[in-house]
Parts: C-alpha cells; structure tokens; sequence
C-alpha cells in the first residue's frame, strides 16, 4: 500500500507525461487526477492507522548507493511526520490536479502539466518517506526540478524563464548548504541514515571543529548547514527572493508548491532532525531570529504589493517564518501543526485567487479590481474564509496553530522567545492588515477593470469550486478537530511518539489572560481598520505614502534584495567569467603558451631565415669574420 | 583462458579499418562504407560486454592477462583488465558505434577515412586502457593523438588547422615527459612491467620527478587548469564525431592514468602533491565554470563544462578514499555519456541549422519536441541531478573530499551552483524563450536514428542514476585493493 502510494503518482507522470498526445487531453486530466485521488485515499488510511494502531514502519525497497561504508537504499519510512506529510501532500496535489482541469482548460499542453504535478507529487512524497539523507536530498532537487519546469511551464514568456532559473539557482544554493551538512553528517558518523546518526548525536556533542577557520561546534555546524538548504527551499529572508518570482507559473503551481507543499519542505527537514536540533541552541536561537525576520519583513512588503499572487506569496514567506520560529523554541509539533492548517487554507486563497483572475481574464493588480463580490459570490466567500483562517480569527484553523506558536514562544522564556512572541503578535496584525486589503480591494469599492466590462466577470466552473470548498472545509475545521492530536499535551496522547524529539517536555503552562487575548483582538480589530483604509477613506493611505515615500519604496522594491544580489553575485560573477575567459585564458595562458611559443619560435627563424640568402660572397665574408674572431680569440689568449 | 579475449578487442576495429582502407569509397556505398564500420564496432560491443559478463568481480587480480615478448629482455606485450579499466573499455566500445552511426550526411568528403579514423581510435583507446606494460601504454597513449588531430584537422571548422596544431603541441609537451619518465623506471627497476612494478615498487627518492613527468602528460590530456586551453578549440572545429569521441573517451584516458600508475606506482610522491591537485582542480571547477557561464557558442560552452567536470574527477581520485575513487570512475563514465549526448544535441541542430551559436536559437520547443525533451535529460544529467548517474559520481566525490578538506569540498561545492546556473541558461536560451528567428520554423525533429543514439545514452544515464550498483560492484574490490596497497607502501616506506 506504502510504495503505490508513491508509486501512483509517477504512473500518472509516465503516462500523462509520455503518452498524452494519444490518449488526448481529457484522458490524461482523468488518469492523473485519479491515480494521484486514489494515493491521498490510501495516504489517509495510513494516516489512520498511524493515529489509531501506532503504526510504523521502514520499507526498503532497493539499494541506491553502496560505496565503501555508505549504504543508501531507496526507502519508505512511515511514522507520525511522514504520514502527516502524506496526507498534506497528495490531498492537495489531488485537490490541485483537479482544480487544474478547469483552470488550465484554455491551455494548449495540458497533458504536460499534469505530467508535472504528478512527477512533483511523487518527488514530494519521495522526500517526506525518506530514512535517509540522500534519498531526502533526492526528493528535496527533485520538486525543485518539477517547480523549475512548472514554473517556466509558460516557456514563451521571457519573464517566466528568467524566474524558473532564478528558483532552481537560488535553491541550490540552499542545498549547496544542505549537502555539505549530509558531507558533514557522513564525516561525523559515517553513515546518513536517520535512526543510526541520531543515535550517535549524544556522542559528539562536545566535539569541535575547525571549519574555515572558525571553530564551532560539530552539532551546531551540521544543524547550521543544514538551516541553510531549509532557507533555500522554504524561502527564508536572504534565500527568499525566487518564491515572489514564482508566481510567473499556473495559479494552481503556486497553490501547490509554493504554497502547501514545497516551500514547507524546509521545516519538515528541521522537524524531521528535531534530534539534532534539540542539542544545539546556537541553531535554534538563529532558525528564530531567521524565522521572526522573514515573518516580519515579508508581511511588510505583502502591505504595499498590487499583484494579487505577490501578495499571497509574501504572506506564505512569512507564514513559513512563523513555521520557523516555532521550531527554534522546540515547539516542533506546533511547527507541524501550522504547517498543516496552512496547507489548507493557503491553497485555499490561492486557488480562490486563481479563480478570481481567471474571471478577470489573467489580470493580476488588484487595482484593476474592486467592487465583484456580487459577482462572484462562491469565490468571495470562500476566500473571505481563507482570509479569516491565516488572519487566526478565532475558531478557524489558523487561530489555533499561529496562536500557539506565540505562545510557546512567550513560554520559552528566553530572550529571544520574547522578543520572536512581541513581533509574532506584530506580524500578525500586519498579515491582518494586508489580507483584508487584498480582500477589499479586490472584491469592495468600485469596479476599476478598463479592459472587460463588469458582466463580463464570471463565476468559475464547479470543477474548479469544488476542490475550493473541500479546502475551505479545512480550513474552519482543521485547526479545532487536530488540535489536541497534534498540540495536546504529551501525557494524554503520544501521537508523535520517537518521530519529534524533546529533550525537555514542552512547557504545559498557559500564558497571562491579557497574552492569549491580545492577538485575537487586534486581528478582529483590524478588520474595521482595513476596511476604513481601503474602502471608505481611500486617501488616507495615499497621503501615508507620500509622506513616506522612501519607506514605500524600500517596501515596494521588497527592500531592494534582487538589486543587491543582482550587483553582488550575478553580474561580479558574469565579469569575473568574462575577465577569465577573454584576458586569462585567451590572453595569458596561450598568449605565453602555445600562440606566445609559435610565435616566437616563428619570429627567430625568419632571422635565421636571413642568414641563408644564397650569395657565396656574404658566407664568404661571414666565414671571415668567424675566422679573424677565432684567430683573435686565440692569440689573445 | 586460451581464447585472447582482450587481443581480438583491440584488433577487431583495426581489421574493420583494413577493409575500409581496400574499399574504394564512391557515392553510391557509403552506407555499406557505414554498415562495415558499425559491424565491427557492433561485434566489439558485444564482445565487450561478454568479457564484462565473465569478468570475476571479487578479485583485484588483472584477468584475461597475455603476456608475449615483443622485443626480448626489453619489452612485453602484456594486456589485462581489472575493475578499474574494465568499465572504461565498455565505454569505449559503447561510444564507438553511436559514433560511427552519429556520422551523416552532414560529412561529404572522405567517409571512408573518417570511418577508418575513428576504428582506428577505438584500436588504441583499448589498448591504453587494458595495456599492462608503460611502453605499450604509452605508445597506445600517444597514438590515439594521431587520429583525432586528422579528424580536427580534415574535418574540422574553418580555424581547424591551428586548433589541430594547438591540440597537438599541449598532448605531446606533456608526453615527451613521460617518455623520458618511462625509460627512467625502466633503468632504475629494469622492467616495464606494470604488475612487477606493483609489487617491487620504485624507489621513494625518484617518485617525485616521476610522478611529475607523468603529472605533466596527465594533466594536459585531463585537460587541468591551467593547461586546459587547447580543448575548447579542438571541440569547437571538431566534427561532432571528433568531439564525442574526444569528451567521451579521450578525456578519461588521464583519469584513467592518474588512477593506475600516479596512485599505484607513485604513492609517497602522490601523498605529496595531493594538495596541488587539489588546488588545481578546485581552480578548474570554479574559473572554468564562470567561463562556461560567458560561452556564446554551444560547443564551447559545453567544452568548459567538460573541464569542470573533470576537474571533479581529479579531485575525487586524489582524496585516496574508497567513495572518492569511486565516485571519480563513475563520474567519468557519466560524464562519457553525458557530454557524448551533448555534443551529439548540439550536433543535431548544427546540422540543420549551421550554427553553434546560442542567439541562433530560442523558442524551438514546440518545433523539436522530442529533442526539446532528450536534451533536457542530459542538461539535468549535466548539472548532476539525483537520480542521473552525474549524481552519484559528484557527490561521492565531494563527500570524500569533505572528509579530507573541508575548504576544498565547500569551493568545488560552489561548482555545483554555478553548473546549475550555465546549463539551465543554456538551455532556456536555445529551447525556450519567443521565436525570433523565423528560420527555425522549418527545423525538423530528431530521426529515427538521431532518437536511436541519444536513447541509447539516456538509458544508461538515467539507470545508473537510480542504480549504479552494476558499476560500483564491478570496480570496489579493485579499489579498495589499491588504496589498501597505497597505505601499505605510504607506511612502509616513510
């Protein structure tokens, strides 16, 4: 059951992929749709069992890589974490795949887009039933790969191209980091699967190392290294710049991996090592600071954005920070169970956005919005939901998981859960804020679209609502139904059993009244705010920005990262090829070597060339000369 | 064994070559010219994988060995195969007849020597990689210049003279070294016998000239920073069955070098130069992927990308670890296959086209769909994606590495960013994009034996991506032997 739940998905890659043009467009939408239906079916049955049976099991199903004393094979690890990733992930996919079928219905390569969702399912399950480090790191380049073509899936624009490019790079950046941590890991304990590194970390933790010429802890260097291949994919500030870039690719792409799976790829492998996390605070105090950073900054620039996606993309960035910061406090499952409610409601809002462009025919600035909720009133409602549930209104999923990430922070009682708690309830306020303007701008106020007549706006086909309202299910209930699983205290159930590792319990107290009331309020207060600043009094923030302009613009140009990097690393390297290439090899290398040489060597023979001109009277008088020197020469001595 | 397995693998091209050389060439029996060629590539194939299929995996001896006298007390014929040099033979036998099929009708002039040309390589590639004895190494070494600076030269571009002359002067600079070298050996041990030098030794006092005398031939043929120069130009002007023949086997005789008689006849003086090894590899992964980065031409830049890889592969070898070795061995067959695949793409549109340059093209995906798609295979196999086989071969080498050096594993790790970088903009800047040039329109997709050949590399490409047992069982007692062996003389001889 474990490997069809795996192997499904990339049957339906293999056909959609290679046999879609004969069995035609609508076959290749069913067979993916279903196959990879069937596999969330089957994920939620080990789900069950996992809840109910403790089940657990590691399936191995071939050799990999046996080289000297690394062993690698590929395997099926089924426990806690991985059955709650599957689930995650081939529901959505399934959702995905079948929301695609309407909103790809104007596409020419349909089949080809579904090949990849399919091949990207089955790389993201790959990665999360990993035992290993390498077979992780497979799945791990293999969804970067499926988000590099999807992404660059409408391969004529110029700009879609240049964004695939710039995630599949920027992600290897990432993942130079993380496989340096797996070189590190094998260094360490000369092996890379789980359960043995993780039984040996209690042996090295006062090992140190001299790495580049610092020295630093072993254990903190590997859980550091490994950060930063979670950075890379998760979009955490420094390696964040490709994730708003890919919204170039299909609406329903972005719902799926920028959104729900891929980008959470990045705390799953945190949580995933929780046993070598648990040991290094150094790690944990900067997956924090990493984490409140990103959650902040990519709330500020979601405020001033006009691409509906953009927006949705930031605030996943920073959705990913909180995801973060609660497991830099060791609230691991808190971690996971944001991870879970996100996936809902998040999809959700993306793919209820996808619904609204496809009724403004590929128009993405909400300032050419406004004013459709009459419209479209099933999107509207079903976004208005997503909306609720990531601002955390109380009730919805997303009150239950950020809340307790703030909490667990304020409880962890360091400094730096302090301050990562006081910019968690700032940051919500914010992500309050810039939802609700998306909200209002795009469905309230007056109709701004100069290109299509409001008729015109249309409701999306049921194929494509559907999957939206299974979404919004999850989202108001998946928050209250999960909680005491995934977040109740440890002594009443075990759900995570040996998969998440404490080395001290979490802490069961409960924060001050006047703590737990506080982000509630502001996100209910902010609602009336917005729609003050949005709709009814629209100069207000109009003045605000030009009297800030240069904070605008900081915010707009998303704190000018793209330009710096672009000075820093891509146009120095460019020179640096070019100097390279046309100055040190073209010039120096065979400019002394074998053009230099020749050249000489041709040089000297023309002169010798002189001395045989032909003529007995210039041998003869160079004859002369040689002989009166000799001559010389000899009497002289 | 009585049957001379090894013998008739290096004759059989030759006698291919013999009856194409009698055969007069007209137009109209080219491609019977063509059959007789593919027919004795074919059959050494297969006769190839025989001897792989009897090869006896568990021990390090050298198998098949023959051994006759060739000039008396002086020199012996003696071939042999173990794990190292076995795979390198079924490369060069697999390689081969892709080759020959690759040659269309883009070559007008002389087929019938092009085809006696590459025979005649395939003749010394064997030779080198299963000779038992230096002078017959390195005449094999030395004469397998000879066919590819006609094939550069005859059928090259229009800079194909001063790429030839370029190719040559690097290849034997370094070789007159290890001429000197070899007859050196032979006066300080009196024998050329690699196995008999394996168990005696040379002396630790001469190892270092040696080890440089042969470094110097090694490193240009490799081709290593910075002596690297000559191979963008001669891929370039050369046809593309010069080219493939030349990144997919040529290059790997070095490797192979490095790996049989610097590690296994050399070892104080290896542990010595390790460190400029390194540097000159890590050098070679960074400078010359930045280069590759600049590259308009397709052949260039995949040229580049050629001495970044196997900048890798020098790098691996010298870690003196059972991965790095491994890895290194794997990486050059990969890469065998790779950049032979690559050149061929390139090959593909040059023919229709008549262009290398990248700003030809753009926007060709739906044009060429089946190409769009090989070709997007081998780029991924390029940048080492897990599950192709240059995975495996890069990350066991940089593991190894890491465990040695940290500096050096975390600078050539950089190589694998920027090599993503390089061959996806490569990519994007031919297949993908707007169509600008409204030429490319009238482009045709790959034929039936264009799909052949590039099939024919993906397989294994993609096999030993997700399975590279049959390769790592069949060189690991090998190689571990020989590190055995190399810490056993290092400790023993201080």
């Amino acid at each position: 059951m474990e490997i069809s739940i795996l192997a499904l998905p990339l049957i339906a890659s293999i056909i959609s992929g290679f046999f879609g043009k004969h069995i035609g467009d609508r076959n290749s939408e069913i067979v993916t749709s279903l196959l990879v239906s069937i596999s969330a079916i089957l994920s939620a049955v080990v789900f069950y069992e996992v809840i109910f049976n403790q089940y657990d099991e590691n399936i191995i199903i071939a050799k990999w890589i046996h080289s000297g004393s690394l062993e690698v094979n590929w395997s099926i690890k089924i426990d806690s974490l991985s059955a709650v990733m599957l689930v995650v992930v081939t529901f959505v996919s399934a959702l995905v795949h079948i929301y695609s079928i309407g909103y790809m219905s104007h596409d020419p390569h349909k089949p080809r887009f579904m090949a990849y969702l399919s091949l990207f399912t089955f790389a993201m399950l790959m990665l999360v039933t990993a035992d290993n480090f390498i077979q992780l790191f497979f799945g791990w380049e293999g969804v970067g790969l499926c988000s590099y073509f999807l992404i660059g899936f409408w391969f004529k624009k110029e700009t879609a191209n240049a964004a695939a490019i710039k995630a599949f790079v920027v992600n290897r950046v990432g993942d130079f980091g993380f496989a340096l941590g797996i070189f590190l890991i094998f260094y360490l304990f000369g092996t890379v699967n789980y359960s043995e590194v993780f039984d040996q970390i209690p042996t090295i933790i006062d090992k140190k190392l001299i790495f580049l010429g610092i020295q630093i802890k072993a254990i903190d260097l590997i859980c550091l290294l490994l950060f930063v291949g979670a950075m890379g994919k998760s979009a955490q500030i420094l390696l964040h710049t490709w994730l708003p870039d890919a919204m170039e690719g299909p609406t329903p792409v972005s719902a799926l991996i920028h959104a729900a799976t891929m980008v959470t790829a990045g705390v799953f492998l945190v949580v995933r090592c929780s046993p070598i996390y648990e040991y290094s605070e150094l790690a944990l105090n900067i997956i924090t600071i990493i984490g409140m950073s990103t959650a902040f900054f990519a709330a500020s620039v979601a405020l001033v954005q006009t691409d509906i996606k953009k927006i949705i993309a930031y605030s996943t960035c920073s959705q990913l920070g909180y995801m973060f910061f609660a497991a830099g406090v060791g609230a691991y499952n808190v971690a996971m169970f944001h991870l879970f409610t996100h996936a809902f409601f998040k999809a959700l809002l993306f793919l209820g956005s996808g619904s609204v462009i496809h009724a403004f025919r590929d128009e993405q600035n909400i300032n050419n919005m406004g004013g459709v909720w009459k419209k479209l009133p099933f999107t509207y409602t079903l976004m208005i939901i997503g909306t609720l549930a990531l601002t955390g209104f109380p009730m919805l999923s997303g009150f239950y998981s950020k809340d307790a990430i703030i909490e667990f922070a304020y409880l962890s009682g360091t400094t730096t859960g302090y301050y990562s708690a006081g910019i968690g309830i700032f940051t919500a306020f914010l992500t309050s804020i810039y939802s609700w303007r998306l909200m209002f701008k795009t469905f309230h106020g007056e109709y701004n679209n100069k290109e299509i007549k409001i008729e015109e706006t249309h409701e999306s086909p049921l194929v494509m609502l559907i999957p939206l309202i299974i979404l919004s299910i999850g989202a108001i209930f998946a928050g209250f139904v999960f909680k005491e699983l995934f977040i109740g205290s440890q002594e009443l159930n075990n759900f995570w059993k040996e998969s998440i590792f404490f080395l001290e319990p979490l802490s069961i107290e409960h924060p001050p009244l006047w703590f737990l009331l506080l982000t509630p309020t502001l996100v209910v207060l902010s609602i009336p705010l917005a729609y003050y600043l949005f709709v009814k009094n629209k100069n207000l923030p109009s003045q605000f920005v030009n009297v800030n302009k240069p904070l605008y613009e900081f915010l707009l140009n998303k704190w000018y990262f793209d330009e710096l990097y672009d000075i820093l690393f891509v146009k120095s390297s460019k020179k640096f090829g070019l100097f390279l290439w046309k100055i040190f090899d073209v010039k120096f290398i065979d400019g002394f070597g074998p053009d230099g040489i020749s050249e000489v060597i041709k040089r000297f023979s023309i002169k010798a060339n002189k001395f045989q001109s032909g003529y007995i009277y210039q041998y003869a008088f160079v004859m002369l000369l040689g002989f009166s020197a000799l001559l010389t020469f000899l009497i002289l001595k | 064994m009585n049957f001379p397995i090894l013998s008739s693998l290096i004759l059989l091209p030759l006698i291919g070559a013999l009856f194409l050389f009698f055969t007069k060439s007209r137009n109209d029996n080219k491609i019977t010219l063509k059959y007789v060629a593919l027919f004795t590539s074919l059959v050494n194939f297969f006769l190839s994988i025989y001897l792989w299929f009897l090869f006896d995996q568990t021990t390090s001896e050298f198998q098949f060995v023959e051994d006759r006298i060739w000039i008396e007390g002086l020199i012996n014929y003696k071939v042999g195969v173990d794990g190292i040099s076995i795979l390198f033979i079924i490369l060069t036998t697999f390689i081969t007849p892709l080759c020959i099929i690759s040659v269309n009708n883009s070559i007008n002039d002389r087929l019938n020597e092009l085809l006696i040309a590459i025979l005649i390589m395939e003749t010394f590639m064997i030779g080198v990689f299963c000779s038992l004895d230096l002078v017959v190494f390195y005449l094999f070494f030395e004469a397998g210049l000879i066919p590819m600076f006609l094939i550069i030269g005859i059928w090259g571009g229009s800079r194909r003279v001063y790429s030839a002359f370029k190719f040559f002067l690097f290849t034997l600079l370094g070789s007159v070294l290890m001429l000197v070298a070899i007859i050196s050996i032979y006066w300080i041990t009196g024998t050329t016998d690699v196995v008999k030098l394996y168990e005696i030794g040379v002396d630790t006092k001469y190892q270092n000239l040696l080890w440089l005398a042969f470094f110097s031939s090694f490193a240009v043929k490799t081709p290593m920073w910075p002596v690297h120069t000559w191979l963008p130009d001669a891929h370039v002007e050369a046809p593309t069955a010069g080219s493939v023949l030349l990144a997919a086997i040529l290059l790997k005789m070095a490797g192979y070098g490095f790996i049989r008689f610097s590690l296994g006849l050399f070892p104080t003086a290896s542990e010595i130069f390790t460190p400029l090894i390194y540097t000159l590899s890590v050098i070679a992964i960074i400078f010359t992927s930045l280069i590759a980065l600049m590259q308009e031409d397709m052949k260039k830049l995949i040229a580049y990308s050629s001495i970044a890889h196997m900048g890798f592969v020098t790098l691996g070898i010298f870690t003196i670890q059972q991965q790095g070795i491994e890895g290194s061995i794997i990486q050059m067959i990969s890469h065998g296959l790779v950049s032979a695949a690559l050149f061929l793409c390139v090959g593909v549109v040059y023919d229709r086209m008549h262009s290398r340059l990248i700003n030809t093209y753009g926007g060709i995906v739906t044009i060429v769909p089946k190409y769009s798609v090989l070709f997007m295979i081998f780029t991924l196999a390029a940048l080492g994606l897990p599950g192709t086989s240059g995975f495996v071969g890069e990350f066991l080498i940089l593991m190894a590495a890491f465990k040695d050096n940290f500096l050096v594993a975390v600078l050539a790790s950089l190589g694998v960013i920027i090599g993503a970088a390089y061959m996806l903009w490569l990519y994007k800047r031919v297949i993908f994009g707007k169509l600008i040039n409204s030429d490319l329109k009238k482009m045709i997709d790959l034929n039936k034996s264009e799909i052949f050949t590039l099939s024919c590399l993906a397989i294994p490409t993609l096999y030993f991506g997700f399975y590279p047992d049959p390769l790592i069982n069949t060189i690991e007692v090998s190689i571990s032997d020989l590190i055995n062996n190399y810490n056993f003389k290092i400790v023993s001889k201080p």
